[in-house]
Formats: C-alpha cells, structure tokens, sequence
C-alpha cells in the first residue's frame, strides 16, 4: 500500500523494477485473499459502485437508445413505403383483429392454466436492468444495477423470461456480478423433465458461437430421453432452485464408457439480447452440518 | 495533479466504453480491448512507472467488476504497463509504427495470458480455436480502434508535456 501512497506525497525515487516487485507481491496477496474471503472485495466493491456503476447506468441507457435510433434511420425509407402498403390493409386488418383478439384472450387464459411457468410464481422476484458486459471476450458474465441494498445476495438465481440465465457470484451496494450458464466455467446440476433424469449442464467457449451448452453424465439406459426435452435445473442442485427451466436439447451422443451419455442443449434464454432479467429473492435452502 | 485526473478520465472512460457501449458493437461477439490501448500507450508514453500503475488500476477495475479474485488481471495488465515502458525510450510521437506494434504485441500477451492462466488451468486445451476464434480477433479489432483512440491519448498527453518532462527525467 505504502508505495502509492508515497508517490503522491512527496518527490518519489522508487524506480519501476522495485514498484513492479512490491505490486506483483501485493497482487499475489490480493488474489489469495479474495479466494478466500471478501475481506478486501467488500468495500472496494462498494467505493467502485459508487463511482462507476452510475455511468454505466447512464451510458448503457444513451447506447440503447442511440442503437435504437440508427437502426431507426437506415429502416426510415422501408418504413414509409410499408406505411403506405400498410394502411391500405388496415380495415380489413382491424376486423379481423378483433376476432383474434377474442381468441387471443381466451388462448392466454388457457395457457396461464396449463404453463409451466406457474410454478415459478411462488417465487418472489424482482426485476434489474443489465448495465455492463464483460470487457473480455473470455467469458460472458454482467452485472445488473441492484445490489445488497435492494435486497440481493450472493448465489441468488436469475432468470429471463421463463428459462435461467445464471446465478450471482459477487454483490456491491448497488450491483452484483452475475454469471452466465453459458460461461466456460459455469457447471451445473439439471434433470430431463419428462424422465428425471439428472445430468451436468457446463457452459463452453468453444460452442458459445453455435448458441449450444454441453450436457455430460446423462444416465439413461433405457433410451428415454429423446431430442427436444426440456431440462429444467435439479432439486439436487446445491446452487439453483429446482424446476427452472434451462433450454432443450438439439443432440444426444453415448459416451465411450457406454453407460453414460453427452450432448448439447439450447438455453432457453437468447443471451445475446438479454437487457432486463428477473432476481428470484430466494435462495436454495442449505443443510447446516 | 491535473496529470492524475486525466489519467483517470482515461481509464473510466476507456473501461465504460468497453463494457457498455462496444457490447453493442461487437463484431462476432468480439469486443475490443481499450484498456490495453491505454495501458500500452502511456506505458511507452510516459515509462515504466506510469505504465504499471495505469495497467494496475485498469486490471484492478476489470477484476472488481468480471474477477473473480482481485489481483489476477491488474497483475497482467501491471506486466503489460512495465514492459511497454522499456520502450519509452525509442518512442516518439510522430511515429505510429512502434504504437502499432506494441500494443499488438501487448494484446497477443494478454491473449495468450488469460488462456493459459484461465482456460488452459482448466484442461481447456483446443488453443488453435481459442487463437483463432478469440485472441486474433480481438487483436484486429484492438488494432482498428487504436487507430482512433490513440490520437485522443497523443493529445490528451501532449498537452502535458513540457510540464512533465522537467519532472520526470530519472
């Protein structure tokens, strides 16, 4: 600590092979004890959301909308030529409307009854907006604009329409980091919904640009499992709650050892256009030993 | 002082840019690496001790934020900062060749860096497509925005110049 310090105080003489030592010590120290515990991760946190969180705020708010806008110019000339097309169908267009809308209302309150998003309706959720992306290109993590003031914690489950996008690994006062499920070091426990049969879920660089996650350690002999499940996280799951749903699988292989099988899976969520996410306040029950 | 507040506009500015705004310029879900082009240039700008510094509080930034352990990137970053400083002696801002240069070479250090201390840890060992998929990418697309924000970090030293040199001529 004392170099920097120093340096601002007074003419300082320390030359760069000697400050590069004594920070690649201190450094050294800071990842193990960060490893460890959040003794230090803790109000740094707090003096970095202080500063930086709301200009990111702000900035994610001008690019939205500035991207929003260009897309809106270059689509001007195709709109109003659509406009034009568009009115002339307009009448016939609103009785017709009118029928589906009937039907509509009704199809809504059917699948309200038989959705499987009902049961996450026993969970208490609150939504945040996404602020920030990673700054690399090595995992896909961000953050979100709530933090332990709004009530959040460490390990807490984040969804995006009715799929999981990941869980938080890191709060501040007014930001928490969240992870992917598709980032390379993701790992969780699923099972296939129609068969309850558990498998891994692990993220992978490599098949991120094909939109696919890896599943691995499927038991399943009698060949139930069949392309289109639906994977929903685990109830033995020691970080997710049970029942999310997480995407459906596009491919089975079986594995060398013959008994278990692999294979990829689509999330449910598109992460790629992800901007607000919903924070289920709950976490998963742990057994104290 | 006034060298201090710069320094940190720069680095608060480079860091929102890279993680606001050019998500949403993402060629290929590729992201160009600011902070590198900040660390590298006021490394071979201003030497070594600048130079590690700047790389330390840009890492430190990234780790608070995406880290996870505190200290893992400032350490790359600091690296990168202290190495571009030894060359600060042949540096001269006319020339944009050395720039270039450098700060390619710095990505490809921060490239190879991340994999072999995050991926290749892991037993991820497919390097060819990590190369290619990742780490050259993002060098050309590094590469292409240096074009642009170097010139607003020649300037934004330059101003500074006579000032410093009396004082840092070690």
């Amino acid at each position: 600590m004392s170099p920097i310090v120093k340096k601002k105080g007074e003419k300082f003489t320390l030359s760069g092979k000697y400050l590069l030592f004594i920070l690649t010590i201190l450094c050294t120290g800071l990842i193990v004890l960060t490893l460890y515990t959040d003794y230090i991760s803790r109000p740094l946190s707090v003096i970095a959301g202080r500063i930086v969180v709301p200009m990111q705020e702000g900035i994610s708010y001008v690019g939205s909308s500035l991207s929003g806008r260009s897309e809106e110019l270059v689509h001007i000339r195709d709109l109003l030529a659509e406009n034009e097309r568009l009115r002339s169908q307009i009448d016939q267009l609103t009785i017709e409307n009118t029928m589906y809308k009937q039907d509509r209302y009704e199809l809504t309150n059917l699948r309200d009854l038989y959705d499987l998003d009902a049961q996450y309706d026993d969970y208490e959720k609150i939504g945040a907006r996404i602020i920030a992306r990673d700054p690399g290109n090595w995992f896909h993590s961000f953050t979100i604009n709530k933090g332990y003031e709004d009530g959040l914690e460490v390990d807490m489950n984040i969804m995006a329409g009715s799929g999981l996008v990941g869980r938080i690994t890191k709060v501040g006062p007014n930001w928490s980091k969240v992870i992917t499920i598709i980032a390379d070091n993701s790992y969780l426990s699923g099972q296939v919904l129609a068969t309850e049969d558990t498998l891994i879920v692990s993220g992978n660089l490599e098949l991120y640009a094909d939109g696919v996650v890896e599943f691995e350690q499927l038991k399943d002999n009698a060949d139930r499992v069949v392309i289109g499940d639906k994977i929903v996280t685990s109830n033995i799951s020691n970080k997710y709650l049970p029942g999310i749903l997480i995407g459906y699988i596009t491919s089975i292989n079986r594995d060398a050892n013959n008994l278990t099988k692999s294979g990829r899976l689509t999330p449910a969520v598109d992460f790629e256009r992800l901007d607000i996410v919903l924070v289920i306040l709950e976490l998963k029950q742990e057994i104290e030993e | 002082m006034r060298k201090i507040i710069i320094y940190i506009i720069l680095i608060i500015f480079c860091f929102l840019l890279q993680s606001t705004v050019f998500r949403g310029l993402a060629f290929a879900g590729i992201v160009p690496n600011f902070l590198i082009v900040l660390t590298a240039s006021l490394g071979f700008m201003r030497g070594e001790r600048t130079g590690l510094l700047i790389g330390l509080f840009c890492g430190l930034l990234t780790d608070i934020f995406f880290g996870d352990a505190i200290g893992l990137y400032a350490m790359i970053y600091m690296y990168i900062g202290f190495l571009n400083g030894k060359f600060s002696g042949i540096f001269y801002p006319e020339n944009i060749k050395l720039p270039m240069t450098l700060i390619l070479f710095s990505n490809l250090f921060y490239g190879l860096f991340t994999y072999m201390l995050l991926f290749m840890m892991r037993s991820r060992l497919n390097f060819s497509y990590y190369f290619v998929n990742i780490i050259f990418p993002e060098i050309i697309y590094t590469i292409l925005i240096t074009l642009f924000l170097y010139p607003l970090i020649l300037v934004s030293q330059f101003d500074l110049r006579p000032k410093n040199d009396a004082e840092t001529t070690n």
